[in-house]
């Protein structure tokens, strides 16, 4: 079996995810779309949300890919510090932008659910302000390698901003155990049967999370060859200048 | 086949419509960056090969 740090050869990577690609999408299309229309269309009513019951198969796979994405970042990140691989450097560059969109994503269809719900748009409540942060730390992140020159020292100082905001992931994730004052319920999902959501409401919500997560993997692969090829071609230009 | 949403169906659709759409931003402008990247790298290939 091929070592796993063959990939961290960008020649490698780059045939790897031609190969890959296509299939991952196809599957990410159809768990995701399978996971949503099952919600939607085929779910009952929850007897205290009513229909807004159906916004969990968008907002708890997009909250646990936020958060997440971030912590896969976090890995590529000090596999960059401590092994300089290029490509995981590239790689967590690559899925900021997608876990920034999960991350808008996670508070825009919380804030609809909580309108009518808890009667607020939004609350100070610890899980939701850490999620706030979490999405200023993808903005920072993007806005960071955008804004230095040299690709090495921009992986770097992402690489440390991605260990600080590892924080406020964390945070994220277990902020309602953390404090117990904030409006935000416990995780919906639960190995304890009493507080896991029914299996009617469950089944689905799982699909629709793989399809998350397939997605991700698919839009991962995708934009990591992009960076790959930016790389390549800044290359060949710097020494077409050279003469 | 359009589920009985009753009076949170604002709520429910647009949660959707607005997640779609960000997915759908998403997939597409890394596409159209994949096939950016992917010609202008092309270009300067050939362009060294002479």
């Amino acid at each position: 079996m091929a070592s796993l740090w063959e990939y961290a050869n960008p020649v490698k990577f780059t045939r790897t995810a031609e190969k890959v690609l296509p299939w991952v999408s196809i599957l990410a299309t159809v768990t995701l779309v399978t996971g949503l229309v099952w919600g939607f269309f085929f779910t009952p009513d929850d007897y205290r949300q009513g229909s807004t019951v159906k916004i969990i198969y968008i907002h708890v796979p997009s909250a646990l890919m936020a958060i997440n994405v971030w912590f896969m970042m976090l890995v590529t990140s000090l596999v960059w510090l401590i092994r300089r691989h290029h490509v995981s450097a590239l790689a967590a560059k690559a899925a900021a932008p997608v876990g920034a969109i999960m991350t808008v994503i996670a508070l825009i269809t919380g804030a609809i659910w909580g309108q009518p719900m808890w009667g607020t748009w939004w609350e100070w409540d610890p899980r939701l302000t850490s999620f706030l942060i979490l999405f200023l730390f993808y903005l920072g992140y993007m806005a960071l390698w955008e804004a230095i020159d040299n690709p090495d020292t921009a992986a770097d100082l992402t690489a440390v901003l991605c260990i600080v905001g590892s924080v406020f992931a964390v945070l994220s994730r277990y902020a309602v155990n953390f404090w117990n004052q904030g409006l935000h319920q416990g995780a919906s999902l639960s190995l304890d049967k009493e507080e896991n959501v029914a299996d009617v409401f469950s089944t689905p919500l799982y699909i629709a999370m793989a399809g998350f997560v397939l997605l991700f993997i698919a839009l991962v692969f995708l934009r990591t060859r992009t960076e790959i090829y930016k790389r390549r071609a800044q290359a060949l230009l710097a020494r077409e200048r050279l003469g | 086949m359009m589920p009985e949403l009753g009076k949170y169906a604002d709520a429910v659709l647009s949660s959707y419509i607005v997640s779609i759409i960000l997915l759908i931003v998403l997939v597409a402008m890394s596409l159209r960056a994949a096939t950016k990247a992917r010609a202008e790298l092309q270009k300067l290939e050939e362009r060294r090969r002479g």
